[in-house]
């Protein structure tokens, strides 16, 4: 009893102490940020590029790419997270069940996007772009196809690492064994284990789509960031304010996101 | 075994296939509702004549609708207000996309794109890209061709020059004495403060940055390696900032010290009066000038649009936008004598004291060759 | 036969997406400017400037990843302490999730605004009696450059590490106690021999991560390229050297063959560790 009273306690001064060190760290740059977007011509402080921002009918009619890029983006993520948990989930979960001896190669591709930069990426997208051009029309959103090949090698490691985690051939013949279909397998079974996993993996895809800029770019899409380095052409300050609200508001979505799921455990019945 | 050697030879049949037939064949090309009869007439039209004058130009121009265009930064020589003019002007709606690209990417983009409603219409490129790209260009002579010098242009029409400046210093007057000559930016009082817009071996800016060195430092054109050695020097002394100058850290005053086009160091200054002091200066005789070239993409999805962008471009009102931005426009000479050009504007530009020089394309290639076999030994 | 079907869509969307522009690039690295085929590409890769691009590189990457692992892992272990679905948690999670991605010209913006010459740290510093702005070390790619690459690699490996810290039960630590092992017991024989294979795997992601990184190091040193992303930017982007396109293309493969060799030695490495977990 003694004991792990003092482990907690311990565990608790160490979670502070790592915790705060690492928030500052994480914090600096941002503020520098901030303290960009708030000097007054002259020294002291003003808050007027906030005042500016905030004034959403006024940029709206100033700089309507902002609008454009930020629809886009918020659809090039629910399209990208749904193409990347639907594709890898279930294959990954496959592979180890059914076909452990692809692990490597299923790794070797999935770490494959990372090692090419983008810009020389997009110079292998180009040919295939122009088909997807041909077949769905141009739209921003088809840029979803290479955003699910970028995320990969993230969303696989974090799955990789939830997986390892339970003993998925246990949980899949258990479930076989007592009737249940490959679907109700994956969504019953599987799935509701992996949950931080799927989470971190969907975390990362909504953080990169949000922040992607370079294939946008060099492929004259639209995109929340496109939209911000076309407004630090003509305001840096305001264009450094809204990527410190871009960041915001990304961090509002995941957290937003990291509820998703858990009112399954709250809620379980108490089985004594 | 042999099922699995089996399975992925044909696993590996099957990706070799798919890059040949993608790689190899482009999409058909779809023909767009712009185009047909007036789309195809006007890509192939080589001055408004052919399309029934101005006003014929102007009508299938609107009919497209669209214009464009890329890597035009709005505070790059007026850029900002010229596109605004044109929409106000004609009605037309300008996409403007990539603004940080260069010359290369532009071409690029246009490859990438082919066939799509997003490839670029009209190009702004630096002379080298230009040169050795005439097989994309589409040739069409404006109105005013015959005002621009024969040095500066494409006898067809194919690419032309349009604005220019010359290098120059631009510094925060608050901060930093004011530079005399380029000498000068070795002293401690510039330490870690001075930033060159690029890398010579890559962005043109830096490039002519490194020869105006070169010219301040008593070289001549032909040879670039006084203007390398000064940067040597530069970084030895540590006050050369190898960070990319941007309008966010010359505002936030991380770059007190640019070289760069005269007239994107007065746009910085006209933006920042107020906040600070960004002063332009062209150092006595070190003037090294550039002029920038517009071509009209041969696939271009708006053809008509594109031509009436190099007219609108040509006009006197175009050249005289170019003007307020701080650039030299190239009908500078016949404006002058026909007096339409901006009087108070022109006296605004910034003073250059001895003869220009403007490298001929031996001497950009032995540049490049010296650059290339010592920049990156000399800054890193 | 049936279970091949089963991995179909993934290497049907990979092949589309992912193969054949890595093909498109690899073929293009043997191609000279007029499409035919040569060697000269890749011989250009022999260039000193070059070799020493991909060394520094390779080091970049490998410090930032060791780093950013290890900083990385002592902060999910810490999140992982904290009470499930308690805030500071999900505050953590989220916060890491949006840095991981936060890079290129802001980011570089962020961090000269804060560490550079005229940053705000460093004039509050200077007050203090620290000089930072003695050197233009920020602009370096064995200093400044690392420090700007561990901001996005530690909440990188939170991200991708949690899962697996959080697969620890705490069971296993009271059996250890129980036995009346230590702390550094458990670590030694229960806790480091589980997260191994993880941690390694998660650092092989940030050492790709940070060698093919290539915004932010453009933003911040654009003036030379000492590492690989730079100079392959510079043979597509230059509008002083035409022509280089295709050693771009071969520097890339240069890459990919970089990360085929580290991700062997990884292999090596997990085989070696899964050996010691006795499954």
């Amino acid at each position: 009893m003694r004991l792990r009273a003092v482990r907690r306690r311990r565990q608790t001064l160490f979670r502070w102490v790592v915790v705060g060190l690492t928030g500052l760290f994480f914090a600096l740059p941002l503020l520098g940020m901030a303290e960009f977007t708030t000097r007054a011509p002259g020294g002291g402080r003003t808050l007027q590029t906030w005042a500016t921002l905030f004034n959403v009918t006024a940029v709206d009619a100033d700089y309507p790419e902002l609008r454009t890029g930020l629809l886009a983006s918020a659809g090039l993520v629910l399209l990208t997270v749904a193409i990347m948990l639907v594709m890898l989930v279930p294959t990954m979960t496959w592979v180890r069940l059914r076909m452990p001896g692809m692990r490597r190669t299923i790794e070797f591709i999935c770490l494959l996007p990372l090692t090419i930069p983008a810009i020389v990426l997009v110079v292998g997208l180009a040919p295939v772009y122009a088909w997807v051009a041909y077949f769905l029309g141009e739209s921003s959103l088809w840029l979803a196809f290479a955003y699910v090949v970028l995320v990969l090698p993230y969303a696989y490691r974090a799955l990789d690492a939830g997986l390892s985690a339970i003993d998925v051939v246990t949980l899949a013949e258990a479930a076989r064994s007592l009737g249940a279909g490959w679907p109700t397998v994956m969504w019953r079974v599987i799935l509701p284990n992996v949950r931080t996993a799927v989470l971190s993996a969907s975390f990362l895809s909504v953080a990169l789509v949000l922040g992607e800029f370079t294939i946008a770019n060099l492929f004259s899409r639209d995109n929340l960031q496109v939209a911000i380095n076309l407004l630090g052409k003509r305001d840096s300050s305001l264009a450094t304010a809204a990527a410190l609200t871009a960041l915001i508001l990304a961090f509002v979505v995941l957290f937003a996101l990291s509820f998703v799921g858990a009112g399954r455990r709250s809620h379980q019945p108490d089985e004594n | 075994m042999t099922k699995r050697m089996a399975r992925r030879t044909a696993v590996a049949a099957v990706a070799v296939l798919a890059v040949v037939g993608i790689a190899a064949c482009s999409p058909p090309v779809k023909t767009s509702a712009g185009a047909g009869t007036g789309g195809a007439k006007a890509a192939t039209s080589t001055s408004a004549a052919d399309l029934g004058g101005m006003a014929g130009l102007v009508d299938a121009a609107k009919k497209e609708g669209t214009l464009n265009v890329i890597a035009l930064p709005p505070d790059w020589a007026n850029y900002g207000e010229i596109i605004k003019g044109f929409e106000a002007k004609y009605g037309l709606t300008v996409n403007s996309a990539q603004p940080d690209a260069s010359s290369a990417d532009e071409i690029t983009a246009a490859k990438n794109l082919k066939g799509q409603s997003k490839a670029p219409d009209v190009f702004d490129l630096g002379g080298t890209v230009a040169t050795a790209n005439h097989a994309m260009f589409a040739p069409y002579k404006v109105a005013t061709f015959n005002d621009i010098p024969a040095s500066l242009k494409d006898a067809s029409g194919l690419a032309v020059s349009d604005y220019g400046g010359y290098m120059s210093i631009g510094y925060d007057a608050g901060k930093v004495p004011a530079p005399k000559t380029i000498a000068d930016l070795l002293k401690p009082a510039y330490k870690g403060k001075v930033a060159l817009n690029g890398d010579p071996t890559k962005a043109g800016s830096a490039f002519s940055g490194v020869v105006m060195a070169a010219q301040g430092q008593g070289g001549t054109p032909e040879d670039i390696s006084k203007g390398v050695d000064f940067f040597t020097s530069l970084k030895a002394a540590g006050n050369f900032l190898p960070v990319d100058p941007t309008p966010a850290t010359i505002e936030s005053g991380q770059t007190p010290v640019v070289f760069d086009w005269d007239y994107l160091n007065v746009a910085q200054g006209k933006k920042l009066t107020g906040t600070i002091r960004w002063t332009t200066v062209i150092p006595t005789g070190a003037v090294v000038g550039g002029y920038y070239v517009q071509a009209i993409s041969k696939d271009a999805p708006h053809p008509a649009a594109a031509r009436l962008w190099q007219e609108y471009l040509y006009s006197d009102e175009g050249q005289n936008l170019w003007l307020k931005g701080g650039a030299r426009p190239v009908r500078e000479a016949a404006m002058v004598a026909a007096g339409t050009i901006d009087k108070a504007a022109y006296a605004a530009l910034p003073k250059a004291v001895g003869t220009p020089v403007f490298l001929t394309a031996s001497q950009n290639d032995a540049a490049n060759a010296y650059l290339t076999a010592n920049w990156a030994k000399a800054i890193g | 036969m049936g279970a091949l079907l089963g991995v179909l869509p993934f290497f049907a969307y990979t092949t589309i997406f992912l193969l054949v522009p890595t093909l498109v690039v690899v073929v293009g690295a043997f191609l000279d400017g007029n499409s035919r085929p040569t060697l000269a590409n890749l011989s250009a890769l022999s260039q000193p400037q070059i070799v020493s691009a991909f060394s520094r590189s390779v080091l970049l990457s490998a410090v930032t990843a060791v780093l950013g692992a290890v900083f990385g892992a002592l902060l999910a272990y810490a999140v992982s302490t904290a009470r499930e679905g308690g805030t500071l948690r999900r505050m953590m999670t989220s916060l890491c999730g949006v840095l991981a991605q936060f890079g290129g010209v802001t980011l570089a913006f962020a961090f000269v605004a804060t560490v550079g010459f005229q940053g705000f740290l460093t004039l509050w510093l200077q007050k203090a009696g620290i000089d930072l702005a003695g050197s233009t070390w920020l602009y370096e790619p064995d200093k400044g450059l690392m420090l700007v690459y561990t901001y996005f690699q530690i909440p990188l490996m939170l991200i991708v590490f949690l899962p697996a810290v959080e697969g620890l039960r705490p069971q296993w630590r009271e059996a250890a106690e129980s036995l009346g092992g230590s702390t550094w017991d458990y670590w030694r024989h229960v806790g480091g021999p589980i997260l191994a294979p993880s941690f390694i795997g998660a650092t092989l992601l940030l050492f790709t991560n940070a060698f093919s990184a290539y915004a932010t190091a453009a933003a911040l040193i654009s003036s030379g390229s000492p590492i690989i992303p730079l100079q392959i930017g510079g043979t597509l982007s230059s509008e002083v050297i035409l022509g280089q396109e295709n050693i771009g293309k071969a520097m890339a493969l240069g890459m990919v063959a970089v990360v085929a060799v580290v991700m062997t030695l990884y292999a090596v490495l997990e085989r070696r560790t899964t050996r010691w977990l006795g499954r």
